[in-house]
């Protein structure tokens, strides 16, 4: 039995008032909270661990450098990878994405080449391809929708040509909450062998990730959404593309040998992660990851969809409310719409009553132009939220409907 | 009336709520309904106030010597924010309007509502309301 009492007690953001309400945290889309196991890492490191990586003969610097790879180390086996040095520590999502664009624009896409997303996609994962599309006489082609806004898996088969070098999809919708199925699009692009690119922003928070089994090329994610600090993410790389993928950057630390005309690259993780990394920022994602593990991501998944269910629910029983995605299997996220309200007014008022959800497109105008509306309501939920949480959103959310009606 | 004479008298509207911040946004939300709505004819892409979130039209136009503006929103909450700012600018010599420090904003509790963040247009809105004055001044 997990304690949900003792969950919360962990993350001291949640013991405040807003706007003279308890503060319930409904935005963990956006970003989650995070513990105070994590927070102390943060602090622990620097008061007791910092010095540079990769470098120093010093004993600090093998401290801190011990930090960082046990991290990595953390993650790989978190993601069940038995080679840490597939997981290359970035920016975030959007930085991961952007380092695969430009790697593959360099020695892998080829002039009118074409890139497959889906109707889900982020902007992360739209415009580095759309920019390399641009310059490069390149085409971006879309997986569609089903009614019930699943992703209609049917059509790959007629998307895919002769040209098609990469198909870049989401795990789980940021807007929907929907989950993709890895699976059938892999089994479809391995016949033509076209690499696959998961965008695991949304799916590594909620759900486990088993990537020996998931088998893609390249997987992506940002700590700041699993209960980790901001600044740092995730690219992780299948063998033959820690071996293959271009550089985009490059810089000091990475190096054998450096002479005016000749580098000579060190292998691994590290020739991805020129200059300073965000050490501090690695070494507390590994304590996320550690946070996750002691309550695990499978309970986490039972709780949150317990959450998802019990809401969706109450949901329904609103005339007023226009969900969105709502008959199938989800992870974390509900989207919905109040009939003839914009959303902007339903999260302002839900604000005064101290409930933080989120408002608009999402970063996702695409899918807002397929679902032929300007935005929705998006409430998110992380392993702290409670049914008391949902049951006070609901009470408001009929007030904030009476009030604008 | 001057502009400090329209934000007194607003002032004094919101007050009767005290902090009751729910009969304040219902007053908004009823101050909305009352928008000189901008001519359907000018209510084109190219009027749109850029908010991030919800859309503002806006027209301005000269007429005797006074500014006149006529507006639109697509949230209510906003519609009611444009109207009190119209209630406001409308009608008042582009010369005062540039001028025009709008501290009732801050002192109604609708503050919150110019935070960049707020993404609403709102802050945007006031400054195409200055810029299109400005425009007209000789
Ligand atoms: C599906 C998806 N992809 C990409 C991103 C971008 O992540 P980040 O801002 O951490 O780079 C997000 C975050 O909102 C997301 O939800």
């Amino acid at each position: 039995m997990i304690d949900q009492n003792n969950i919360r007690e962990q993350f001291p953001i949640l013991n405040q008032k807003v706007n003279g309400y308890n503060l319930i945290y409904f935005d963990n889309g956006a970003t989650s909270q995070k513990p105070i196991s994590v927070i102390e890492r943060i602090s622990d490191y620097y008061k007791h661990s910092n010095s540079n990586i990769h470098r120093g003969v010093h004993s600090l610097s093998r401290h801190a450098t011990d930090l960082f790879e046990k991290s990595r180390h953390t993650i790989a086996s978190y993601f069940n990878i038995n080679n840490p040095q597939q997981f290359i520590f970035t920016g975030g999502t959007t930085d991961s994405i952007n380092m695969v664009a430009q790697g593959l624009a360099k020695n892998y896409f080829k002039p009118g080449d074409e890139i497959i997303l889906s109707t889900y996609e982020h902007h992360s994962n739209i415009l580095p391809w759309q920019l390399w599309a641009q310059e490069n006489g390149g085409k971006l082609k879309i997986i569609p929708l089903n009614n019930d806004q699943t992703l209609d898996y049917n059509s790959l088969p007629n998307l895919i040509t002769k040209k098609t070098k990469l198909i870049a999809v989401t795990h789980v919708s940021n807007t929907l909450g929907l989950i993709s199925d890895i699976e059938k699009i892999k089994t479809e692009a391995t016949k033509h062998n076209i690499p696959v690119l998961v965008d695991g922003a949304q799916s590594a928070p909620h759900m486990a990730i088993d990537l020996k089994k998931l088998d893609v090329d390249f997987f992506v994610c940002s700590a700041h959404k699993m209960y980790g600090p901001t600044g740092i993410g995730l690219l992780y790389l299948s063998e033959k593309w820690l071996n293959h993928l271009a550089l985009s950057k490059t810089g000091g630390g990475i190096i054998k040998s450096v002479s005016f005309e000749k580098t000579e690259y060190v292998e691994g993780a590290l020739k991805f992660e020129p200059g300073t990394p965000h050490i501090a920022g690695a070494v507390a994602f590994g304590e996320a990851i550690n946070f996750i593990n002691r309550i695990s991501i499978e309970k986490i998944f039972e709780i949150e969809n317990e959450l998802v269910q019990y809401a969706q629910e109450k949901l329904n029983e609103l005339p007023e409310i226009m969900m969105y995605g709502k008959n199938t299997h989800k992870a974390g996220v509900i989207s919905f719409n109040v009939k003839n309200q914009h959303p902007f007014d339903v999260g302002t008022l839900l604000d005064k009553y101290g409930i933080a959800v989120r408002t608009g497109h999402h970063c996702t105008q695409p899918l807002m132009q397929h679902l032929n509306i300007q935005g929705t309501v998006r409430i998110s939920f992380a392993v702290y939220n409670t049914k008391n949480e949902i049951d006070f959103f609901i009470e408001k959310l009929k007030k904030v409907i009476t009030m604008l009606s | 009336m001057t502009i400090e004479d329209i934000e007194k008298e607003i002032i004094d509207e919101f007050d009767l709520f005290g902090e009751d911040w729910e009969a304040k946004y219902e007053h908004l939300i009823d101050l909305g309904k009352s928008l000189p709505l901008i001519n359907p004819e000018y209510k084109t892409e190219e009027n749109i106030i850029k908010g991030c979130q919800s859309r503002v039209w806006l027209f301005s136009e000269l007429i005797n010597d006074k500014m006149i503006y006529t507006a639109d929103a697509d949230a209510i909450i906003t519609k009611g924010m444009v109207a009190v700012l119209i209630r406001v600018l409308s009608n008042q010599k582009p010369e005062d309007i540039i001028k025009a420090k709008l501290e009732f904003i801050d002192v109604i509790g609708l503050k919150e509502h110019l935070s960049p963040t707020r993404a609403n247009g709102l802050v945007s809105m006031i400054t195409k309301m200055k810029t299109d004055a400005l425009a007209f001044i000789k």
